[in-house]
């Protein structure tokens, strides 16, 4: 301990410490390869997967590091969403759909990345506004007051005719989300995530999971530290939500409400809401099982009759997965812990 | 002036409703630290058994959904809820939000996701003079229920030795049990009197709109939940208070508010509880005992 380690030493304690990014990142790229290689129908759910993942990762980092559960992050991701359709949209466009627009908006045609990380850094900027109040409250009535922003945004993205076309479609926006295209988002969302549980402030946060009076009694600013989390996740499902409507090529309002968050929050518990492998680990077998109940929901064909399951099973399935888990592994599949070096210095 | 008199009405017997749900919610959340989601779905499930007994006399049709409300509530808490009985709050939360979620999906799956409309009660839509304003029966009947129901409850907590019994487990359960406070049947209790309010909302409800559909109980829940929240999560007068206030506000704000801005109604309330909350984050009557004592 008390000589300084050899360089070489320094390189592998580095990959040691950046382990858990790494393996996940191989995973979850030798999947997205593989899907590659697959009919166009399987590379378009592999792509779905991928943006389900991003948005499991983006809620993990708040729920994660700050052990309050968060109902709000589907409505961070329509607001990426809403933002980045209204800027990239073809003007000819927003003219049919939205007539009432802004000049400034309704001329407006950024390119595609730009246009992503605006509606991440909007999404962002609505959460420290939200947030301000909202990271005050104890525990369980934060989960609650993020129900309430979740409905919310419903409501003014349902009614703000004006400029998201209310309760009708926007239609139109380039579609150029493809699977590399929510691969590299994916992967730079576990980055962002497994880079931010790093810090100081994530370590401080946790540490206010644990035992939030503890935390404030060694000088811990709770309050400030869940905003940060609260401000970064709310920037990561604001992305996800940018790349479900350029992956989609709609953005309807009611997409982003009850199901989807429902699904979301599905997958992060089932994972494990304690590590990023756990909400990755989620994202993946809940996508695979997602798959096979569709198939199941189709039928396989016995001679003449096709036996199926009726369909809205797979939700049944679902809510009940994430009961079990709840009850009997609360922690779910990863149970907090990250993956680990498989090589031991020794 | 009748105008006035008419919304005022509106309000209080919205608010009424919302101040029952908000304490059968309270009344679990008193007990146990839990938040219970699925309280929607007992008040969706009461409202498709008035819908599956329709044709039969009125009593049966009431009956039938409180029973039905009551043994859901009790089965959903022996399953999903006394297992976890020691765990955090956050725990208890998901729990229930997998509860919520996994009725109202078998619900779908069972009766499908439209919604069905049920001519519950059509004598209540009668409109009745009332000191010269015309005013709608049925307000004025959920009006009186929501007042007897509180002052039922306020009656069984305050004289009666299991409503002590809930009051001292709300305080500090791990303290009434030590004195003799059956735990089991203090919860057990408190989550057949929700379902009892649950089943009593839902009928209200259901006469009122004449619809059922699978997502009804969450829609009420939510808004019941901000209630809880801002009145002071743990204090029953506070969930009752609280209920009541975020419905009448929301049925004020929908007469004060230009037409323009009417259907942001709920994001309005939203917002004004959210400023309460940056004055009072444990609510306009906290609940002593609530805060961690180390």
């Amino acid at each position: 301990m008390s000589a300084p380690a050899p360089r070489g030493d320094r390189a592998v304690d580095m990959l040691r410490r950046l382990w858990p990014l790494l393996a996940l990142c191989l995973i979850v790229a030798g999947i997205a390869l593989a899907a590659s290689f697959a009919p166009a129908v399987l590379q378009r759910r592999a792509t779905q997967g991928l943006i389900n993942l991003t948005a499991v990762v983006g809620l993990y980092v708040f729920v994660g590091n700050s052990g309050v559960l968060s109902f709000g992050s589907v409505a961070f991701m329509a607001v990426g969403a809403y933002v980045s359709a209204l800027l990239t949209m073809r003007p000819a466009a927003k003219s049919v759909f939205l007539p009432d627009l802004p000049a400034m908006i309704a001329n407006a045609q950024w390119p595609t990345l730009p246009g992503a990380l605006a509606g991440g850094f909007v999404a962002a900027l609505v959460a420290l506004v939200v947030g301000w109040p909202l990271m005050r409250l104890s525990g369980v009535s934060a989960s609650i007051a993020t129900f309430a922003v979740l409905v919310v945004a419903n409501v003014v993205f349902g009614n703000w005719t004006s400029v998201t076309g209310g309760q009708n479609s926007l239609m139109g926006l380039p579609a150029y989300v493809d699977l590399w295209t929510a691969l590299g988002w994916a992967l730079a969302a576990m980055a962002i995530a497994f880079l931010y549980q790093e810090t100081r402030s994530a370590l401080l946060l946790r540490a206010s999971r644990e035992d939030e009076a503890a935390a404030e009694a060694s000088g811990v600013n709770v309050m400030l530290h869940r905003l940060l989390a609260f401000v970064i996740s709310a920037f990561l499902s604001g992305i996800a939500g940018v790349l479900l409507g350029h992956f989609l090529g709609i953005v309807r309002v009611e997409n982003f409400y009850l199901d989807l968050t429902f699904l979301i929050v599905a997958m992060l518990i089932i994972g494990g809401r304690g590590s990023l492998t756990g909400a990755v680990a989620g994202a993946l077998v809940i996508a695979v099982l997602t798959e096979l109940l569709r198939e199941a929901e189709v039928g396989v064909q016995i001679g003449k009759a096709t036996l199926a399951a009726p369909p809205g099973t797979g939700d049944v399935i679902l809510a009940l997965i994430m009961l079990l888990i709840i009850l009997f592994r609360p922690d779910g599949i990863a149970a907090g812990r990250e993956l680990t070096w498989p090589f031991n210095r020794n | 002036m009748e105008r006035v008199v008419q919304t005022l009405v509106d309000a209080v017997s919205v608010g009424s409703l919302y101040a029952l749900t908000a304490l059968g919610i309270g009344l679990i959340f008193g007990v146990m630290r839990l938040i219970n989601f699925a309280h929607g779905e007992l008040m969706t499930i009461a409202a498709y058994t008035l819908l599956a007994l329709v044709g039969l006399p009125l009593p049966v049709m009431l009956l039938g959904a409180m029973l039905v409300a009551v043994v859901l509530a009790l089965i959903t808490e022996r399953a999903a809820f006394r297992p976890l009985r020691n765990a955090d709050p956050t725990t208890l939360l998901i729990s229930s939000f997998a509860v919520s979620f996994f009725l109202q999906k078998l619900l779908i799956l069972l009766v499908g996701s439209r919604l069905k409309g049920l001519d519950f009660l059509p004598g209540l839509g009668r409109e009745i003079q009332l000191v010269g304003v015309r005013l709608q029966l049925l307000q004025i009947v959920t009006i009186v229920v929501g007042a007897v129901l509180l002052v039922v409850m306020t009656w069984f907590l305050k004289a009666t030795r299991l409503g002590l019994h809930m009051r001292a487990a709300a305080e500090d359960f791990r303290m009434a049990r030590v004195l003799g406070v059956r735990a089991n049947g203090v919860i057990a209790m408190a989550f057949a009197l929700s379902g009892v309010l649950a089943a009593a909302v839902s009928c209200l409800v259901v006469a009122q709109t004449g619809v059922v559909q699978p997502r009804m109980g969450l829609q009420l829940v939510i808004i019941a939940f901000v209630g809880t929240v801002i009145g002071g999560l743990g204090s029953l007068t506070g969930a009752a208070l609280g209920g009541f206030l975020v419905g009448a506000g929301s049925i004020l704000l929908q007469a004060l508010l230009p037409p323009e801005l009417r259907p942001f109604r709920e994001a309005f309330v939203f917002i004004a509880v959210a400023l309460v909350l940056l004055f009072r984050p444990q609510g306009l009557i906290p609940a002593r005992g609530l805060r961690e004592r180390i």
